[in-house]
């Protein structure tokens, strides 16, 4: 039987069954891979139905906002060209940083993009990023606060990997040829999050391998709490550390000690 | 018979075992010149009062041990981190001491005036020649208070053991490892083993609280003992010789000047202290060899040795089984050296090139001596160069520029600007003598012009009043001679068209120059009294003390 089986095919060439099964497999294939979708996906985009549907809107209103506010250097679709790199795959936290810190759009091709304020809103700035990452996909903001960590673990992380740059009170600090880290002050918690998503300009990227979710942000806890909770000691002299300590106590303290002695100096 | 005061009672009592009212009257009756930079060295003095006494406060809950504890403070941002004890007792002395944080920075601030106003203080000494024979060995002294005030400094800056204060041993680890040869082996001895070891901060403890402080304590004595047994220095003025000291007593105008002035050093840094916060280790964190800050910098004393690492190119000798690195040799151990070594010798640098071994209790003019106020000047812009080079990353990011044109500028300019400094300072000396000697010559121009009966216009000028010629031509009076050309353009003849001033403007030889900070306060006030500036000569030896009448 087999042997006869084999003597037909090698004789007569693939049969019409034959032919056919390839055209079979293909079938259950999609099958499989549709059917494992919609169990896994689809239940997902059945209860969150409305959200998906303002997803769309977003991606829709974002792509407008591209189209007339980035597309010249970015262009048409996302594709980069003479002006832009190209922002396919960057992802939403890509937009959010660039965006949100006033960095885009850009003023003029400088060493370093330099922060500015902001020219979209946040409503905005979210549309764009939905568009932005609806194309090729890449980094987004994680659910739930940005800022909920532990300060402790964030200060440790901070002076490991962020302080060599932006200094130990996130006062920021220069980099080799004109470019710097910037201070951090100024930086909402969704910026920071997603500067350490991202690894803008000189910045290495932080993923979630190196930084867990937890850890990025339990640094931006910490960020926000040396940027912005009072110190205690008086005026921070902007938290460069020991030189403009010296300077004060050449500019004030011998200052205000000559003036003294010249004045006791006069009087004698 | 008058009943004796308590006081007096207890004088005698002590005078009658210890014979010590005459060293008493001597001392209280020793004369001080009044001259506002001679307060300089004052405000170092008294920095290191405040210090001995912020410090001993800190002292009382700061624990120097580098055994690793848990920290469990009332900073939530570092509770529950391992952390050396002495970062732990001195978070606890910035946040659970009661005034413990004013304390530390009181006394960080009172640390660094130290040094700036020894090195004030230095300027006044070198611009004036007071280093000139008789004084070379204060000299010495001066300079080695500088070197241990440094030290003193360091140690101290190196104690809280945070992240700054490990950067900073950590360099140092690597100068003293840049030693050729003993290296190495000196860095082992240090640090009880590899970097950080266990014992460094202990170590430093005992230098920081006892050994330097002795010795600076010791090297003030030194200081002040001679400067009472010498005297002091003072200006070119009227009545003042090479052999008198023209001024006010120590007690009770001298010492009431002095008190007061060291309340007011007291009141510049209890003021910093309070208002400008200083080394907040609490953001440094505990220190981690793994970690650094950007910005991390020496305290400005040290500053120039960070200057001169920064602008020394990568230079390496690897051979022989050695390795030399003239990239932090030089600038952190040969060019310290040669500074303070040339420093420490140049009153005999002066005198030899000069050929003057002679007395000297007069200051001088800066401008009198344009080649010492000119090399001055330029080493003062050599050291400003090194320590701008110190903060050349602080710099860029505050002005916005490349760290790399920076640090070029100040190469080039470490080489350029100094020399230029140099002409420049000593073509200003020149300028300002040429007019003092206009001054001398020509008078101070009146504004009023006559006609003399030719018809020819001239104008009258007042010749200058003696204190100011004093003050000009210094202690020697064959240089002074305005008095007779005054005398002699008063008929109208002089070429110099002077003209003699009227009686109540000549000031006579032993008044003083006038006096005023805002306004000229000169103007006579007979109802006040005499003044209480003396011009006795110290008469000590023989007990015949001329008191101001």
């Amino acid at each position: 039987m087999t042997e006869g089986r084999a003597v037909t095919s090698t004789k007569t060439g693939p049969s019409r069954f034959q032919r056919l099964s390839g055209y079979a497999v293909v079938l259950l294939a999609l099958a499989l891979v549709g059917g494992l979708y919609t169990a896994f996906a689809a239940p997902k985009s059945n209860a969150a139905d409305s959200t998906s549907s303002e997803q769309s809107m977003a991606v829709k209103a974002g792509r407008e906002l591209f189209l007339q506010g980035c597309s010249t250097c970015h262009g048409l679709n996302l594709q980069g060209g003479a002006g832009g790199p190209s922002l396919i795959g960057v992802g939403e936290s890509a937009v959010i940083f660039q965006v949100e810190s006033g960095r885009m759009p850009l003023y003029a091709g400088t060493v370093q993009a330099p922060r500015k304020k902001a020219k979209y809103s946040i409503a905005e700035i979210d549309q764009l990023a939905a568009y932005v990452g609806s194309i090729g996909g890449g980094p987004s903001l994680p659910k739930g606060a940005l800022n909920d960590g532990q300060l402790q673990m964030g200060g440790d992380l901070f002076r490991t990997n962020c302080a060599s740059c932006h200094n130990f009170a996130g006062a920021g600090g220069a980099l080799t040829y004109g470019k710097y880290a910037p201070p951090l002050s100024p930086s909402s918690a969704r910026v920071i999050y997603t500067a350490m998503q991202t690894g803008p300009e000189s910045m290495p990227r932080f993923t979630d391998n190196q930084l867990t979710p937890d850890e990025k942000k339990a640094i931006t806890k910490y960020v926000e709490f040396i940027t912005k909770a009072p110190q205690p000691g008086g005026n921070d002299l902007g938290r460069y550390g020991p030189v403009p300590e010296g300077l004060v106590i050449w500019l004030v303290g011998i200052g205000a000690l000559v003036g003294l002695t010249l004045w006791i100096g006069a009087r004698a | 018979m008058s009943r004796k005061k308590p006081a007096e009672g207890v004088a005698v009592w002590i005078d009658e075992r210890l014979g010590s009212s005459n060293f008493v009257r001597r001392s209280l009756n020793k004369v001080f010149p009044d001259h506002w930079s001679f307060m300089l060295g004052e405000i170092a003095l008294y920095s290191f009062i405040i210090l001995l006494l912020t410090g001993t406060y800190l002292t009382f809950f700061f624990d120097a041990s580098m055994h690793e504890v848990v920290y469990n403070g009332s900073y939530v941002p570092l509770k529950g981190v391992t952390m050396s004890e002495a970062y732990a007792s001195t978070l606890n002395i910035s946040f659970d001491v009661r005034g413990g944080l004013l304390m530390r920075q009181i006394h960080h601030w009172a640390a660094l005036l130290f040094l700036a106003s020894i090195v004030v203080h230095l300027m006044r000494v070198f611009f004036t020649g007071a280093f000139r024979k008789p004084r070379e060995l204060n000299w010495v002294i001066g300079t080695g208070l500088l070197v241990t005030g440094i030290l003193e400094g360091f140690a101290g800056y190196s104690l809280p053991d945070d992240l700054l204060s490990g950067t900073g041993l950590r360099i140092a680890y690597g100068i003293v490892e840049s030693i050729p040869v003993v290296g190495t082996w000196v860095g082992f001895l240090l640090f009880g083993g590899e970097f950080p070891g266990h014992v460094i901060v202990g170590r430093l403890y005992s230098v920081h609280i006892l050994l330097i402080p002795l010795a600076i304590l010791g090297l003030i004595t030194f200081h002040m003992m001679m400067i009472w047994y010498q005297k002091h220095t003072q200006f070119a003025g009227p009545g003042r010789t090479e052999d008198n000291v023209v001024g006010s007593r120590f007690y009770p105008v001298y010492s009431a000047k002095a008190g007061g002035f060291f309340f007011l050093v007291f009141a510049v840094l209890a003021l910093l202290g309070g208002l400008a916060q200083i080394n907040p280790i609490w953001l440094y964190g505990p220190y981690n060899p793994s970690q650094v800050s950007a910005g991390s910098q020496p305290d400005w004393y040290m500053g120039f040795l960070d200057g001169s690492t920064r602008l020394m190119p990568n230079w390496e000798f690897r051979g022989l089984g050695h390795t030399i690195p003239f990239n932090i040799l030089v600038p952190t151990v040969i060019l310290p050296g040669i500074l303070f070594t040339l420093l420490g010798m140049y009153p005999w640098l002066e005198a030899r090139f000069t050929k003057d071994r002679g007395y000297h209790n007069l200051l001088d003019r800066p401008r009198d001596k344009p080649v010492r106020t000119g090399l001055g000047a330029m080493a003062l812009s050599f050291y400003i160069i090194l320590l701008l080079a110190g903060g050349n990353d602080l710099i860029a990011s505050i002005f916005t520029f490349s760290v790399q044109t920076i640090t070029w500028t100040l190469r080039i300019g470490l080489f350029v600007i100094p020399p230029l400094v140099y002409v420049i300072t000593k073509r200003i000396c020149l300028g300002l003598q040429h007019s003092d000697r206009e001054l001398l010559h020509h008078g101070i121009e009146s504004g009023t012009i006559r006609r003399l009966p030719s018809g020819e216009f001239i104008e009258e000028t007042v010749g200058l009043p003696v204190p100011y010629q004093i003050t000009i031509t210094g202690s020697d009076p064959t240089a002074r001679p305005a008095l007779h050309g005054a005398a002699h353009a008063a008929d109208g003849l002089g070429d110099e068209h002077a003209v003699a001033l009227p009686e109540d403007h000549m000031v006579v030889d032993g008044q003083p120059k006038p006096r005023g900070f805002f306004r000229d306060k000169s103007a006579p006030r007979p109802e006040k009294g005499q003044r209480p500036e003396a011009t006795a000569p110290e008469l000590e030896s023989t007990g015949q003390v001329r008191r101001p009448e």
